[in-house]
């Protein structure tokens, strides 16, 4: 792999890093915590929206980030060549 | 048959199971030993990072945790799922394409020092140790409410099981073991629940319960019906919290960053066989842990409303057998300080008098919704899986660093394999005999200290990990002054602000550093060993080129090949 490709490949990475560590900040923080009380005059089935976020929701997501991160990356090893 | 007949059949299977296993997957080589011959499928994988992770702590006392917390809670929650996150981007690709065995093998590696290797082994003896007593407490507890055997006797036990299989079978035996103990556990968390949520809102899944009516024919929701009783005697509503909203995410930050930087979880990504297995198994782990971590918020609010409705201005000689029963052990405790015979359950501390330890809200629950024995023992079965596959973990990477970190790397380089395999037996076996000490002696501040292994591995091992990969041009110098000032750090505010050493008393809580709880503060720790790090390695030489071509090779999958000991 030549030098050129190693940075082109971190730099993806890095992106897609940014973009999934954002929305775990988001799901988790903003929406668990930061926002918690105005989110509560929403509701989710019998629940406030903000409790939701920081008891169950945060969670769901969390899950959901890592199967998008394999996916992603794993495409792009495929795209560099990298894959094992 | 009675509960405890149940008990001993149940606990009896799975100890021969546990035993069986350890028999089958003896190691023969270090490398079986360190990271199961690097051959761990990721599903399994997945369900032995799940065991490992969740502890004593997470199947008996959690739910109850949060049952009293209300909306705080949340801090357990996100906490201890969400570093899995940064664990899986950040961490386990890259360690595992590092490929050797342990994490001071990758500090001291990565900043070409025994130094550094020291203080990283340091660190993992410490947060190991302070981990484990706290879980061979738990066996003898589980044993001795279920058995009514001896708290110490119990933990002999304890200790049988877990030296057999730690100290035969290495990393290999762990692994296939925790499997198990991952079955036994979620199945004996979630058949209760799932009783207790269809009898508390007409829906079998606690996760949708949660968000169901109850079935008392109010029409009301579970949570605003909990929101009721708790503003109707006095506390704050359960949906609301009551702690500052720094010292929330504070909190959260912190066991976040905790999580991912503990050794005894990252270790576990080195059994996989490739990089891409490694990501994978992480997301496995979640799925596996969120079963759990999903449900106990449901179970909290369940438990809440149940105990409440049935205690809360009722006569105490109509309170049913297991109010009786726990009584006795000391865990529910009523005094009729009004005389009239009713339990008065309210947030006033004169007028209240009931007191709950809420360590039983789990091990009572059950008994509570009027399951079947079986119910009851699998829960203790349950509770002693979540405790010992917990205990192993931590016990092995003690083993670890010391045949590999301070004897193979440091002291003696030209050990031969079996004599290095010899010195990891005699170290799990050293583990195991002080981690029953403590367990049989605890320490006071055994409670304090597990928020202490958090804080510690956020401010010293999490930074110095992710630098290491991410910032080419961090050096040894930086990493070390780093992870020192972040260490010390943490240590001296837990110190004063949470055990009052130094000091007269233990400072109040307006006295602290920006508001911040000292279990919050491992998150300021942190920032300050990425400055410090940052600043110091800006200031003194660059890395060696050889260990910058690591940093760059680590960077991408290709050729992971095994964990190898070069």
């Amino acid at each position: 792999m030549s030098n050129r490709d190693l940075k082109a490949y971190w730099k993806e990475n890095l992106r897609y890093l940014v973009i999934l560590l954002s929305i775990w900040f988001v799901a988790s923080y903003v929406l668990g915590i930061f926002l918690a009380e105005p989110l509560n005059s929403v509701r989710i089935g019998g629940a406030k929206l903000g409790f939701w976020f920081a008891q169950q929701g945060s969670i769901y997501v969390f899950v959901a980030l890592i199967f998008v991160y394999v996916s992603w990356m794993n495409k792009l090893d495929k795209k560099y060549g990298v894959e094992e | 048959m009675s509960v405890q007949t149940w008990t001993f059949i149940i606990v009896g299977l799975t100890f021969a199971l546990y035993i069986g296993i350890a028999i089958w997957a003896r190691a023969g080589s270090t490398a079986e030993f360190y990271v199961a011959g690097g051959g761990v499928p990721p599903l399994a994988n997945g369900m032995a990072t799940a065991a490992d992770w969740m502890s004593a702590a997470s199947f008996i006392s959690m739910a109850g945790l949060i049952s009293f917390m209300g909306y705080d809670g949340g801090v357990f929650l996100m906490g201890w799922t969400g570093g899995y996150v940064l664990l899986a981007l950040l961490l386990a690709p890259y360690l595992r394409k590092f490929g050797k065995f342990t994490v001071p093998d990758f500090i001291g590696d990565r900043y070409y020092s025994n130094v550094a290797r020291t203080v990283a082994v340091v660190c993992a003896i410490i947060v190991s140790f302070t981990y484990v007593a706290g879980q061979m407490r738990g066996v003898g507890v589980v044993f001795s409410r279920f058995l009514e055997v001896d708290i110490n006797l119990g933990v002999y036990i304890g200790m049988a099981i877990v030296f057999f299989y730690a100290v035969l079978g290495g990393m290999k035996g762990i692994t296939y073991t925790q499997v198990a103990q991952y079955c036994v556990l979620i199945f004996a968390y979630m058949v209760p629940a799932f009783f207790i949520s269809m009898a508390m809102t007409g829906n079998a899944i606690p996760q949708l319960g949660l968000l169901g009516e109850v079935t008392d024919g109010s029409g009301l929701s579970l949570l605003d019906k909990l929101d009721q009783l708790h503003t109707d005697l006095g506390f704050a509503a359960y949906t609301s919290g009551s702690k500052s909203m720094i010292d929330v995410f504070c909190i959260t930050f912190a066991l976040m960053v905790g999580t991912a930087g503990l050794p005894h979880v990252i270790v576990r990504f080195f059994t996989v066989p490739k990089v891409k297995d490694a990501r994978i198994s992480a997301g496995y782990a979640l799925v596996f842990i969120a079963i759990l971590y999903t449900t106990a918020p449901a179970i909290a609010a369940f438990a809440r409303t149940n105990l409440i409705t049935t205690v809360s201005n009722a006569e105490y000689t109509s309170m049913p057998e297991w109010f009786k029963k726990w009584e006795s052990t000391g865990l529910i405790k009523y005094e009729d300080k009004n005389n009239d015979g009713k339990i008065q359950y309210v947030k006033s501390a004169e007028v209240n008098e009931l007191t709950i330890d809420r360590d039983i809200m789990v091990l009572a629950n059950p008994e509570i919704a009027n399951l079947p024995n079986w119910v009851i023992a699998l829960v203790a079965a349950g509770g002693l899986a979540a405790a010992l596959s917990t205990a192993a973990g931590l016990l092995l990477v003690i083993s670890t660093a010391i045949s590999r970190d301070l004897i193979k790397m440091q002291i003696k380089p030209d050990i031969s394999e079996k004599g290095e395999l010899m010195w990891a037996r005699i170290g799990a076996a050293f583990a195991v005999v002080v981690a029953g000490y403590f367990g049989i002696h605890p320490p006071g501040f055994v409670a304090a200290t597990v928020a202490l292994a958090f804080g510690l591995a956020a401010a010293s091992f999490f930074p110095a990990i992710v630098l290491g990969i991410f910032d080419k041009r961090m050096n040894r110098e930086g990493a070390i002054s780093g992870m020192i000032v972040g260490i010390t750090l943490m240590f001296g505010y837990m110190a004063v602000y949470k055990l009052g050493w130094f000091v007269d008393e233990v400072p109040p809580a307006s006295s602290w550093w920006f508001g911040i709880s000292p279990e919050g503060f491992g998150t300021v720790a942190m920032v300050v060993n990425f400055v410090v790090s940052f600043v110091v390695s800006r200031m003194t030489a660059e890395p060696p080129q050889e260990v910058q071509e690591i940093v760059e090779d680590i960077r991408i999958p290709a050729g992971a090949g095994e964990a190898h000991a070069h």
